[in-house]
């Protein structure tokens, strides 16, 4: 409705309101010091940043050294030592890959990182997008091992740092992830054997911490062998995160099948589809897609949860930040290089969290018409 | 009306059903389906027990859990039982379970603390306070736990000076790199008693606020429990403590040669546990208190202030019992998540299960054991959880008209 604009007279004065509820004055007057108790806490909070962020930053930039290879700087300043970060960039990043070939990881970083903001978009959800995949996953492998075009060949022993925690959390959970549907698929099926053996493992799993599983990956899969077989270290770590990831999946794709109406079963039944046909055409699309936010915050953890195979001392980013550090050069410097580190997985895990509640809004959006 | 005449016999058409052959029954697929992956899971069982059997074997490594009498012979750190090198590797698992759980019972209860503080910060009218609720959150759940354990634990190692010159801040409390060393209370009789006043008094304030309830539904008068409580709970050690001349005795921690003599020290490793463990999980439990707080509808508090309820009122009878139907659940998980991280001791070096687990597999080369108990604890940690939620859920279901 439009208003009618109000007749001004040459009497009436238009009277503005208070400077203090307006702009930036009114701002800060409602958000900051609305009522006695906000206004001591405004106080409150204000002076304790101050004791804290300028010390802080004075630490971390006016008093730091930057420059590679300046331990000795280091020692004496009063500041953060960066140097520890920027004289071992490379092997943190990409630890005991050989020096010359380095740039062959960062390629396939850089492609995996392309595909990843690809398929975030969602008119890309294709099935096509799958081919893509696939292709993009085996180029970043001949990338990584070599023998092929001539590149070189690089033993998986030397792969370490950032490509090889990416590595564990995308491959662990895209090879988690039809395992969970099919757990979550046998944790609701009608035939009880089946039923129980799919509740059984999800609690087994979900009831122990990651690191009995890595423990059992690296001490008791040698044992579940033949003698003479072995198997890689890092393949073996990356099968206990697939079996650990695959239970989360699997009870999160149980909530999306829970959240399907009944009536979509009953429909495609009365169509004359069997289980499969049902599951495949029917219920799986819509399942799925409920519960993509909430597998985003798998991929999270997962993400996260790749730092615990330093326990069983594969060389991930926190296993070559901690051998620079027990250089005799570098020690003492621990905060700063952990600080780099957790920046590292700050923007990694804020980015997918992010993105995650983006893709919640979008899609609860169709819903609401 | 006679039936019979209108539809013919069913007998033929019956027998057509029973023909149709047992494959393409469903009961009898579901059977065979099920059959089916019994023996692939049981072949594939029996491959890797025969192939564990036969390495065990031929590695000569004992099985079974004899060894659990045997001496241990490796120290523990910290222990809450008498333990020596001599004692059995059964009782060193022992110090190891009773770590876990006080480091877990120590870090629930910091974190519920915490974690219910931030929450209510981010609902907060206050825009710093919100706003750095909210960073607070975002930064540390994006930082693997294990991260922040190690960054702990290197604050502590690393920029703490040595027991000598160590860190003075108050009088009786010592910061070093060997730990904190605190004060207690002197273990004399009177201190006992308070305790053992304290514990009662939680007793009487159990069965009054059981009492006031029954009251209340029967002839709606109310009765100030809150108030009734506290006064309990502080009042029955304090009579007690002056029944006894109100004795001043504190253990406070001094530093006698290359460390310290009295008080309790805790050790570096505790510590960095215990921080990392409480200010990961806080801000988990901060986004479920905060999910439970938003669930409840503003109409829900409207109605109730329409009602003309005090705000006290309002908070306890209506907003308070829904939000906890919302935030109870993934507190729980939240809870036992914390349990299991604390299996992250073994990468800094507190004794905790796993660590003292992983020390005798080492000595002992029992892996399959070793690894089978570590799991078995876990197991009965989140399983009497999950009796105690369901239990939890089923008292507190909505029920529906």
């Amino acid at each position: 409705m439009a208003m009618e604009p109000y007749p001004q007279s040459a009497q009436a004065e238009v009277v503005k309101p208070p400077p203090t509820s307006v702009g930036v004055l009114g701002w800060i007057k409602d958000n900051l010091f609305n009522g006695y108790f906000n206004s001591l806490l405004t106080i409150v909070t204000l002076f304790f940043l101050y004791k804290i962020v300028p010390p802080f930053v004075r630490w971390a930039f006016i008093d730091s050294v930057w420059c590679p290879d300046c331990a000795e700087a280091c020692k004496k300043a009063a500041g953060a030592c960066w140097s520890i970060i920027t004289s071992n960039i490379r092997f943190i990043i990409f630890g005991f890959y050989p020096y010359a070939e380095q740039w062959r990881p960062l390629i396939a970083m850089f492609l995996l990182f392309g595909l990843i903001y690809y398929s975030s978009k969602n008119k890309n959800w294709k099935k096509s997008l799958i081919y893509v995949w696939i292709v993009g996953l085996f180029v970043m492998g001949v990338l990584m091992k070599g023998g092929l075009f001539g590149l070189t060949s690089v033993e998986s022993t030397k792969w370490g740092g950032l490509p090889l925690t990416l590595l564990l959390s995308v491959f662990g959970l895209t090879a988690a992830y039809p395992l969970g549907v099919i757990l979550a698929l046998g944790r609701r099926s009608k035939m009880p054997g089946i039923r129980w053996m799919s509740i059984l493992y999800i609690e087994l799993i979900r009831g122990v911490p990651l690191i009995s599983l890595l423990f059992m990956s690296s001490i008791i899969f040698p044992l579940f062998l033949p003698e003479g077989v072995t198997i890689n270290k890092i393949l073996r770590a990356q099968v206990a995160i697939i079996l650990f990831t695959a239970a989360y999946i699997a009870e999160v794709v149980r909530g999306g099948l829970q959240g399907i109406p009944k009536g979509q079963y009953e429909a495609a039944e009365s169509l004359g589809l069997n289980y499969v046909l049902t599951m495949r055409l029917v219920i799986l699309p819509q399942a799925l897609k409920i519960v993509i936010p909430p597998t985003v915050s798998i991929l999270i953890s997962a993400f996260k949860d790749t730092s615990l195979v330093v326990i069983i001392a594969l060389w991930d980013l926190m296993k070559t930040t901690q051998s620079v550090l027990s250089h005799p050069k570098w020690m003492g410097f621990s905060p700063e290089a952990y600080i780099f580190l957790a920046i590292l997985y700050f923007l990694g895990c804020f980015s997918m969290s992010n993105y995650s509640r983006k893709l919640e809004r979008e899609l609860s959006q169709g819903e609401e018409r | 009306m006679n039936l019979k005449g209108t539809h013919p016999a069913p007998e033929p058409y019956l027998k057509e059903i029973e023909k149709v052959p047992f494959w393409l029954d469903p009961k009898w697929r579901a059977v065979i389906y099920q059959i089916g992956v019994f023996c692939m899971v049981g072949l594939l069982a029996y491959y890797l027990v025969s192939n564990t059997i036969a390495n065990l074997q031929r590695q000569h490594i004992a099985t079974g859990f004899g060894f659990l009498h045997k001496e241990a012979s490796f120290e523990i750190g910290e222990s809450l039982i008498p333990y020596s090198a001599a004692s059995t590797y059964g009782r060193a698992l022992l110090v190891g379970a009773l770590n876990t759980i006080k480091v877990s019972f120590i870090g629930i209860i910091l974190t519920l603390f915490l974690g219910t503080f931030i929450g209510i910060a981010r609902l907060s009218s206050n825009w710093l306070v919100s706003k750095l609720a909210g960073i607070y959150i975002e930064a540390m759940q994006d930082v693997p736990v294990l991260l922040q354990l190690f960054f702990w634990y290197a604050i502590f190692y690393e920029t703490l000076p040595s027991p000598r010159q160590a860190l003075h801040p108050v009088r009786g409390l010592f910061l070093s790199n060997r730990g904190v060393a605190l004060p207690v209370p002197a273990s004399i009789p009177a201190y006992k008693y308070m305790l053992l006043a304290f514990l009662s008094a939680c007793v009487a304030a159990y069965f009054l606020k059981k009492w006031a309830r029954k009251r209340q539904e029967e002839t709606g008068k109310i009765f100030p429990v809150f108030i009734t409580s506290t006064v309990m709970l502080l009042g029955f050690p304090l009579v007690t403590w002056l029944l006894f001349g109100a004795p001043i005795e504190i253990d406070t921690p001094e530093l006698v040669g290359f460390n310290f003599k009295g008080g309790i020290m805790l050790s570096p490793e505790f510590i960095a546990l215990l921080m990392g463990l409480v200010l990961y999980t806080a801000a988990f439990v901060a986004e479920v208190v905060r999910a439970g707080i938003q669930s409840v509808s503003k109409g829900q508090k409207e109605a109730a202030m329409a009602l003309g309820l005090k705000p006290s009122y309002v908070l306890n009878l209506v907003i308070l019992p829904q939000a906890m139907r919302v935030i109870i659940p993934p507190l729980t998980s939240q809870m036992l998540n914390l349990t299991k991280n604390s299996s992250l001791a073994v990468a800094i070096g507190f004794p905790d299960f796993v660590s003292v687990a992983n020390t005798c597999i080492n000595q002992t080369g029992q892996a399959v054991e070793g690894v089978a108990l570590i799991m078995a604890v876990y197991l009965i940690f989140s399983l009497s959880t999950s009796v105690f939620m369901n239990w939890y859920n089923k008292k507190t279901a909505l029920v529906e008209r």
